[in-house]
């Protein structure tokens, strides 16, 4: 569809009325949601509370209201952290609501400017659609990462002449891993289990070695584990910004390349990521040729630290001797606290860790601010959730930090160095591999 | 609404303070009831007790209606506003002022959190006993208009109980101060409970000074399920003539318990007609005596099956049951409407049983739950606004039910007020005497008839 056909479209079409109103109409309006929800909390004003957002969408939906740019700024202030769907007694399904308000704002072209048209163009139709084109854009962000051009720039006092919005940007690129994620079918010492591996994006080109540690562990909890080459980005960038044809097309891509009825689990390792594979089954609930596969999918989607738990993972041993006592946190990625109610299974595998002792993190199941692409977008509201999330980080003393999700890791990081704060951040599959290392 | 008014209420409060935007004006349009919308003119931000003076005294001037509000979790329509109406929103006058162990009171601006105040209390091994559903995100402003109760009324009353003194602006823009800290005050009239559970038609309050009590010691809670809604009635009778006073008694219907096993899979037994939570507070050594004895109680009526929490884990799962039973009801259907018939304690059964039968005349859906040992009752009609047919058999169900509460010598709410939504049953509650003192009192104090028109009585 080209723009102008895009904007016919909208003028006689509104996803929200489309939207199945029980949808809308599930939620009592009871307020339970106001108190988790990290906007209201900051703002006190209803407009940016779950319940305020489901009012506006219910409102469009019944043709009392336009979807005007008010509306529009207010479906992305929202975090999209889900708390509120944890706190909900109804059972409101809001990540489906806020993913189809978004895509009724671009529908509706709200919040049209050239630029936003060109950045959205460039990240969704363009990188994030080809892995190859990522990591040649990664190979790139290396070298200038490796070769010292950043240092160099950093020492030189340049940075300072850049927009403010462009340095807060640059503390924020991850680090890029000296190689990505190989690719290869890896079969199991002792093979009971076989599993498909998802690398993510982010995942594979800054934190590779999350993948190989899931691997590692994988492998030695008895997984062959399947890494098919055609695999996409999991498509939940797309979702979280109101494309959901993108979305769409990820996942199409992603059942072509895994064999779901060959494979006892598709296991992810990054909280957006898994939370968006969940709901292929939703998403392509009116494709005719995937729904089938996409529903198989959805069963078998599976965080890594729910799986482990799920088929009882191999306790570490150590020499009680070794026994360390640095003190080690949990952050809850929204995502998996909320998105996919994964609290306990973490925890459990932290836990088993001999090295470690457990302390309690405050709020840690607050949103850090990173939300995706959030902390680019709305830098302010971005930061002061990250200020909370670090004090809560300094008060609880914890020497190791885990996160299971790259976009809060690369958050919080950047919240600690800018605090001077010495504090490891670490994936809990990085941890347990770790663990097994030192057996 | 008109320029001239907002700008005036910009130069008192300030442009952020002051919301007109469609979309601004439209979130504001509900509480926590069903089918109830209306758009104010107007919603504003005040932060201290002089500038809501202001706020009423140019709205009395200029006759404008005024409708006060805290977090909107009310269920009977008292905060929705009246049409072009300023909304005054307390949820930034937000402060717990003082915290006077040597009295034990609390002093707190309306739009304090419920459970921040209990939270505030608990550090300083005190407690604030009322406990409304909402307490996570209420008021203690909307508490008081609301007079809210909770699980804990049998033994420790509800916000009434607590309320000491109030600061309080009149439709004037007069600051009213009523009450004081001491525990015996017969100095005039009672004024402060006149405000107690008035939703806003009388005044707004800007401070109020909450009595607190010492936090128990020990807790202990169990879950019996009965053959019959009687053996389960007179389970609490029988417990209260022994006499044993428990801080919760809350009592399922059948409806509600199939309903909360399918949603929160607590493993309750689904062949029984109702289930008992209780709970007893105090000393360890009284509590475990109580606990013991309410267990006999309970099998000498038949109890199908007594379960004692061993611990504190264990009495929460148990607790969990009832507190499931509102969402676990909201899931089921579309429209959830959740009322508060109130009875006397021991006619109690008599109402449960003719709540069911009502649902079976009117082939509507009603799960009944609610706070046993204090007679108010929550059948909560699980239906469909879009089924206009339904809705109508719902109403008809509703008048029959209040009707039966009324000729019971019970009440149309317990705690969840009059507002909009029960107004119209109230002149056959309180008759043309009651309804006419009400009327004097309105007129007494609001004589231009602004703050919250429309609500309960007309």
């Amino acid at each position: 569809m080209n723009r102008s056909q895009l904007s016919d479209f909208a003028a006689n079409h509104s996803m929200l009325k489309d939207l199945d109103y029980s949808i809308l109409q599930q939620c009592i309006h009871c307020g339970m949601c106001l108190p988790t929800c990290p906007t209201y909390d900051a703002t006190k004003l209803e407009i940016s509370s779950p319940r305020g957002r489901i009012a506006l969408m219910r409102a469009v939906a019944d043709g009392k209201l336009e979807t005007s740019q008010t509306f529009a700024e207010e479906m992305y202030f929202c975090l999209g952290c889900l708390a509120c769907e944890t706190a909900c007694p109804a059972g409101v399904n809001y990540n489906h609501l806020i993913e189809t308000a978004r895509v009724e704002v671009e529908h509706a072209g709200a919040l049209d400017s050239v630029k936003r048209n060109l950045l959205r163009n460039f990240f969704l139709s363009w990188l994030f659609r080809s892995r190859w084109r990522l990591r040649f854009a990664a190979r790139l962000l290396w070298f200038y990462q490796r070769l010292g051009i950043q240092a160099l720039l950093r020492r030189s006092g340049a940075m300072k002449w850049l927009p403010k919005t462009w340095r807060d940007l640059e503390a924020l690129t991850p680090t890029i891993s000296d190689s990505f994620t190989s690719l290869d079918r890896v079969p199991a010492l002792s093979s009971s289990r076989r599993v498909g591996l998802l690398i993510g994006c982010i995942q594979d080109v800054a934190f590779a070695h999350v993948n190989r540690d899931t691997i590692y562990v994988l492998e030695q909890n008895g997984c062959e584990i399947v890494l098919p080459l055609e695999q996409a980005c999991c498509g939940s960038l797309h979702a979280h910004n109101g494309d959901l044809e993108g979305a769409r097309a990820q996942a199409r891509r992603n059942l072509d390349a895994f064999d779901v009825d060959l494979l006892d689990a598709i296991i992810i390792n990054a909280a957006g990521c898994g939370s968006q594979m969940k709901h292929y089954d939703r998403l392509l609930e009116n494709d005719p040729v995937y729904m089938q596969k996409a529903k198989v999918w959805s069963k078998k989607v599976r965080d890594i630290t729910e799986y482990l738990v799920e088929i009882g993972f191999r306790k570490p041993q150590s020499d009680p001797a070794s026994h360390g006592t640095a003190l080690l946190a949990y952050h809850e990625a929204c995502h998996l606290v909320h998105g996919q109610k994964i609290s306990a299974q973490p925890k459990e595998i932290l836990k088993s860790l001999p090295h470690y002792t457990w302390v309690e993190l405050p709020e840690a199941a607050w949103c850090c601010g990173s939300a995706g692409i959030y902390n680019i977008t709305h830098p302010d509201m971005a930061t002061t959730l990250l200020e909370r999330k670090i004090s809560h980080i300094m008060s609880s003393g914890a020497h190791v930090l885990a996160s299971a999700n790259p976009g809060c890791t690369l958050q919080i990081l950047a919240g600690l160095k800018k605090q001077g704060m010495n504090v490891r951040v670490e994936h809990p599959v990085s941890l347990l591999a770790d663990a097994y290392r030192n057996e | 609404m008109d320029n001239r008014i907002v700008s005036r209420l910009t130069d008192l409060l300030g442009e952020d303070r002051v919301l007109t935007k469609p979309e601004d004006l439209l979130v504001y349009g509900y509480d926590a009831t069903p089918m109830m919308h209306e758009t104010p003119g107007c919603v504003l931000f005040p932060d201290s007790t002089e500038q809501i003076g202001a706020i009423l005294r140019l709205a009395n001037a200029e006759r404008i209606a005024v409708v006060t509000r805290g977090s909107g979790t009310g269920l009977s329509g008292g905060s929705i506003p009246v049409p072009h109406c300023i909304v005054v929103c307390t949820v930034r006058m937000d402060r717990i002022l003082e915290i006077d162990r040597a009295n034990l009171t609390a002093r707190v601006q309306p739009g304090v959190l419920t459970a921040k105040l209990d939270e505030a209390a608990k550090a300083c091994g005190l407690f604030y006993p009322p406990d409304p559903g909402s307490i996570k995100i209420s008021t203690i402003g909307g508490n008081v208009a609301n007079n809210s109760g909770g699980l804990r009324g049998l033994k420790y009353g509800v916000t009434r109980d607590y309320v000491m003194a109030l600061e309080v602006v009149l439709a004037s823009g007069d600051i009213l101060r009523t009450g004081t800290a001491c525990m015996k005050d017969v100095a005039g009239y009672n004024l402060k409970d006149l405000f107690v559970s008035s939703q806003g038609t009388l005044g707004v309050i800007t401070e109020i000074l909450l009595r607190l009590v010492p936090k128990p010691a020990s807790k202990r809670t169990l879950l019996a399920t009965f053959p019959s809604i009687q053996a389960a009635a007179e389970t609490v009778s029988s417990i209260i003539a022994e006499p044993i006073v428990p801080c919760t008694l809350e009592f399922l219907d059948r409806m509600t318990i199939s309903c909360v096993e399918d949603y929160a899979h607590i493993g309750l037994p689904l062949d029984c007609e109702a289930l008992l939570l209780m709970e007893t507070d105090g000393h360890p050594l009284v509590t475990e005596e109580e606990a013991r004895a309410m267990e006999r109680i309970a099998r000498e009526h038949g109890a199908l099956q007594v379960q004692i929490a061993k611990d504190d884990f264990e009495a929460e799962r148990l607790a969990s049951a009832r507190r499931s039973a509102s969402p676990a009801l909201a899931r089921v259907a579309p429209t959830t409407i959740l009322e508060d018939a109130t009875v006397p304690r021991n006619r109690l059964a008599e109402m449960v049983t003719f709540i069911q039968k009502t649902a079976e005349k009117y082939q509507i859906r009603i799960g009944t739950f609610g706070h046993m040992g204090d007679g108010n009752l929550h059948p909560t009609f699980l239906t469909d606004e879009r089924n206009t047919d339904e809705i109508h058999r719902v109403e008809q169900g509703f008048a029959e039910i209040f009707e039966k509460a009324i000729a019971l010598g019970g009440t149309i709410t317990g705690e969840h007020g009059v507002g909009l939504a029960k107004k119209r049953f109230l002149p056959a509650l309180i008759g043309q005497v009651g309804l006419n003192v009400h009327r004097e009192v309105k007129r007494a104090f609001d004589p231009n008839m602004i703050l919250n028109p429309g609500k309960i009585f007309d």
